[in-house]
Parts: C-alpha cells; structure tokens; sequence
C-alpha cells in the first residue's frame, strides 16, 4: 500500500533484523539475540551461544574425578562453590562415601554464602541493565565482604576449588567463624536497604511489572528451575525436594511468586538472601566438631554405572550425570546439566510481542552466566 | 637372725602364682572385651571404607510395569543403581514412551538429555539418556535408548519444549539426527564445523577448523602449534 502526502508514515512498516550482542554488556557474557523486530517492538528472538565454548566435558573425560573439580569452578564462574559441591555430592553417591557432619555444615556454609555472592551479582547487574546504577556499589560493598572470607578460607576468591569427595580440603582459619558471623548477623539490615534502591521505585515497577511473563505450565515444560520457575508460583527447590549433605536439618522456606513476572522474580531472589541468611545462622549454631574427611581411599575407583546428583545453585538446578567404568579412575562421560542453558531456551517465549528494552530486563532476570551455558 | 627371716610360706607363693596368672587372664580378658565392644558398637558410617552401591534388577518398578503393559515390546531391560531406575527401551518406541509416561503416568518435567558415545559396542554406538522427573511424589526416572551411527531417533520436542535445545546439543555434540526436530542446527560449535566433539574418536587437541590462517603455523588435523615450523613463512 503506498500513500502519499502527509499519511505516509515516516518509515515504511517492515521487518527489521538486529543483532544484539555477543559484544554487549548487558548480555552478561557473550550472548548473542538475533532478532526480528517490527519497529520497537520484537517478532522474533533468536539466542544465539556457543562463543565461550571450551569442551570442559571433553576435558573430564581426560582427567582423575579430584582433578575436575578446579574444571568445575570454570563454569558458572560467580558460584563456584555450588559446583565443586554438586560434582562432589555425584561423586560421593558413585563411591558411596557419606561424609562427616563437619564436613557438610562447612559446605552449607560456603554454599550460602556463594549464593549471597551470586545473587548480589545479579541484584546489581539486573539494576544496571534497566537503568539503576546506585544498587550496583551497595551489592559489590557486601560482596567483596564475602570474598574474603572465601580468601581466607581457601585463599581463592572466585575461582574457589573448595571441596574435596569425601569432604572438605581444610580446617576452618582462627576467628573465621566470628567474622563470618558478624557478616551474617549484618546482612540483613543491608537487604533492607537494597530493597529501598528498588522494592517500592516507580521506575523499577513499571520496568519489571507484567515484562518477561510465563505461566507455571510452559515453565515446567521449558524445564525451567530455581528462581524463575518459583517466580511462576511453583514451590520447588532441590535442597527440600532431594536434600542433600544437610539441608534436611536446617529450617527454611521457599519463597515463590503469583505474578510470573520479573518484578516477582526479583521479589523471589530477595527473599532467597534473606532465607540465606537464615540458613547461615543455623549452620554457625549447629556446627558440630569432629573430623573434615572421610576415610576415602587415595585413588578413588569407581563401580559401573550411571548417577546423577544435583544441588540447588542460585540459577537453579545444577546437576552432575556421570558416567563411570568398573575401577575407572577418571569419567567416562560426565554431563553437566546446567540451569542457565535450559532457562535460556524460555527467552524467545518470553521477549516476543514486548520492546527491546524488555530484552534486557528478561536477559537479567533469566540470571545467566555464559561460562555455565557454553561450557 | 635366721630364725627371725620369716620363713616363706609355699602356700602364699603358689597363690601369689595364681593370683598373679588370674590378673593377667582378667587385663587380656577385658582388653579382648573392649576391643570386641569397639567392633560391636556402630563406627560412624564416615570412619567405614566407603560400600560402592550395586546394580539390582528393577522389572518390577511401577513404571516398567504400566510401560510393559500398555507398549509392549517397548522395554528391553531395568536395571536399579545408586537410587535411580534406568529403563532400556527400544529407540524406535522412545516417541511412544514419551508421551505416554508424560500422559499417563505424570511425568511433565524433562530435567536432562545427553548422549554417551560407546565406539566399540555391537548393539549400537549411542546411549540417549532421558532423564524425567515428576512433581506429584518427586520420583525420577531414566530412559536409555541404544541407537547405532547410522540410526536416526524420533525427537521428543513436541512432548517436552524443554528437549528443543538438549536435542540440538545431542546433535551437535555427538552427532545423532533426531527427526521432525523444530529446528535440528548446530547450538555450541558454529554451522560449518565438521566434526563431533564429544564422539571417543574426537581428538582432545581438537582439529583444524580450517579457520587457521597460517597453515605452516598450524597443522591439519589439529594438534599442538608448532612455532618453529611456521618461522620460515
């Protein structure tokens, strides 16, 4: 249809193809959306990944079990904790090792705290992506508390290698537990105030309220887990579903959300710190004395067989499916399942019909990590 | 003076004997007693040499039973490992058990697809692994397919969304053909790269993408850079 004089609109209605990305920061890594896009609004989104792509399962099929722990750090490289605990909790399942209450209150602890970290991480980079740059200083102040406590455990303060099968690598530093304490018994004061940067904004509500929505059945059919599928009203976590070293002793709620939007996934992952946090100080009351290991051989030999363990990492449900040899000493295939690469694949369900600028706040509340997606 | 030694009474020396004799078997006795009770009392199961779990059969599982009775023919085998049930079934049946354990028996959460790559195997090279899960009472299952290099397998994306993006990676990765996939392309290596990574036959080192400009720098097929080959060029 061609009209002239001043109906015609300023641009000719048609499809318009964008790439967004890889390099761009708010696609938290090296994301790339190909897209669609009628005027401001998107037809299509295309995710496109693969750019941070290392072969890390080819790699553990060429190493000892302990050697790929420092391998599993690599992937989802803001939360290493939870990925040396789901290899260790697979491998412990495999070798039928149980290992000492010490041990697994220590990892409860770490794990937490690397949930905290995560989720901070998210809280200011999710901000920034749809405008807030404030909360960014506020999170990063707290986070680099974390961090080192971390250092002085492990002397590592990303890329931890943390756990050991069987256990745990070291005794806990002096005065460890009274400084992680005093973090603990502030932090919430410091939830508090992010939530005035956000909770109640005008702003942040009209960017996340009703943006990103998916229903609680296409979220279980996208196999959506962790904050977004409980942000879709589904009370679902693994630390209370399969409850593993021990979650079953501590008391903690779920929270989940009504409105499968992003502002309640936001709301969700608050909430989760502040479950954290509670999870923490049971751990530092109950946490028993005794030995770190447990009798493991040496060399560790596994039986034939398949087994999959998972634990609930702050993106969702990490899982480790190993494949072992009768007295291998190394993987025959290990696979790791990670909660980015399935959330993703929701994106597309989630961006078409709405603005670009909703990509961005949907890429921020999927909470990915490239590291974890590509592998 | 002699008279006052007190003579030694032969009596005492052989209690004394005895008494002496009797102590020692009561220390060894109670030494045995504690070290029985040590063994008898349960050591804390980290202390104990780890017990590796065992295969046991698993034909008689809920589900093996409903698969049984409403494919027949679809189940070749159960087998029970380390707190998991992994059922065989028939590849060109997967489609079916699909969508009947997603149907009938509730199972609506894939959480995981791969593949294992067996190169020596008669039966077939592939292992597809499903792995479901179901919300009602948390139980999980595992499907295992045998497909053989040339095989193709029927996708289960119109079943799961969720399997969209794990098949793509089974094909990338490993290089099996699912059919009537939405959109079956590469996902972690580029459209173009000639190879599967994760197949046994896939060289750790990687191979020569063909991206390599400086061909005397890098060698074909992959493999270390050799700096003093390519210093001439």
């Amino acid at each position: 249809m061609t009209m002239k004089g001043p109906e015609r609109p300023l641009f000719d209605v048609e499809e318009m193809e964008v790439s967004f990305g890889p390099q761009h920061p708010a696609t938290h890594g090296v994301l790339r959306v190909q897209m669609k896009l009628d005027g401001e609004r998107i037809v299509e989104a295309k995710p496109i990944i693969g750019y941070l792509h290392r072969g890390t399962e080819k790699l553990f099929e060429t190493m000892t079990f302990p050697a790929c722990i420092p391998h599993t750090d690599r992937l989802d490289y803001v939360n290493a904790a939870h990925n040396n605990q789901g290899f260790c909790v697979t491998m412990e399942k495999l070798l039928g090792i149980s290992i000492p209450p010490r041990a697994a209150y220590l990892r409860m602890i770490l794990a937490e705290l690397q949930r905290l970290a995560s989720h901070l991480v998210w809280f200011a980079t999710h901000a920034v992506d749809i405008g807030a740059i404030t909360p960014f200083f506020y999170t990063f102040r707290e986070r680099d508390d974390i961090l080192d406590l971390f250092e002085e455990y492990c002397g590592a303060r990303l890329t931890l290698n943390c756990m050991k099968i069987g256990g745990l690598p070291f005794e806990l530093p002096e005065g460890w537990l009274d400084r992680c304490a005093e973090f603990v018994d502030a932090f919430p004061s410091h939830i508090d105030e992010y939530e005035t940067l956000l909770t109640t904004n005008r702003i942040w509500k009209k960017r996340t309220i009703g943006v990103g929505v998916i229903s609680p059945e296409d979220a279980i059919d996208m196999g959506l887990t962790g904050p977004p599928l409980r942000g879709s009203g589904i009370e679902w976590d693994i630390r209370k579903v399969f409850p593993y070293d021990r979650y079953d002793e501590v008391e903690f709620d779920v929270p989940t959300g009504t409105n499968c939007d992003t502002y309640d996934r936001y709301l969700v992952r608050v909430e989760e710190m502040r479950q954290s946090t509670r999870i923490l100080r049971q751990c530092l009351e109950k946490l028993p004395e005794g030995p770190i290991m447990a009798k493991a051989p040496k060399v560790l030999r596994s039986p034939e067989g398949m087994v999959y363990g998972s634990v609930e990492s702050p993106k969702g449900e990490l899982g480790y499916f190993i494949v072992a040899t009768e007295n291998g000493t190394e993987p025959y295939r290990c696979r790791v399942r990670p909660p980015s690469f399935v959330n993703l694949q929701s994106l597309p369900k989630m961006v078409e019909g709405s603005l670009v600028a909703d990509l961005m706040a949907v890429i921020g509340t999927l909470d990915i990590v490239l590291g974890e997606i590509d592998r | 003076m002699s008279d006052d030694k007190p003579t030694p009474n032969i009596d005492d020396l052989v209690i004394d004997v005895e008494a002496e004799k009797a102590a020692k078997i009561a220390a060894a006795k109670a030494a045995a007693a504690k070290k029985a009770a040590e063994e008898a009392s349960p050591k804390d199961p980290w202390e104990e040499k780890p017990v590796p779990p065992v295969h046991s059969d698993a034909a008689d599982d809920d589900d093996v039973t409903a698969l049984n009775g409403a494919l027949e023919g679809s189940v070749v085998g159960a087998d029970h490992f380390a707190g998991a049930v992994t059922v065989t079934v028939r590849a060109e049946k997967i489609l079916d058990v699909c969508r009947f354990l997603k149907e009938e028996r509730d199972y609506d959460f894939l959480v995981d697809q791969t593949a294992v790559d067996w190169p020596e195997r008669e039966e077939g090279r592939f292992d597809l692994i499903y792995w479901l899960h179901r919300y009602s009472d948390s139980k999980r299952l595992r499907l295992r397919a045998i497909v053989g290099e040339d095989q193709t397998l029927e996708s289960v994306a119109p079943v799961w969304g969720a399997a969209n993006w794990m098949e793509r990676e089974v094909y990338d990765l490993f290089g099996v053909v699912f059919e009537n996939h939405p959109g079956l392309e590469r996902i972690l290596t580029w459209e173009g790269f000639n190879g599967h990574p994760l197949r046994k036959d896939f060289p750790v080192e990687g191979i020569d993408t063909g991206a390599a400009i400086y061909p005397d720098v890098y060698p074909s097929g992959g493999g270390p850079i050799q700096p003093d080959e390519g210093e001439g060029a």
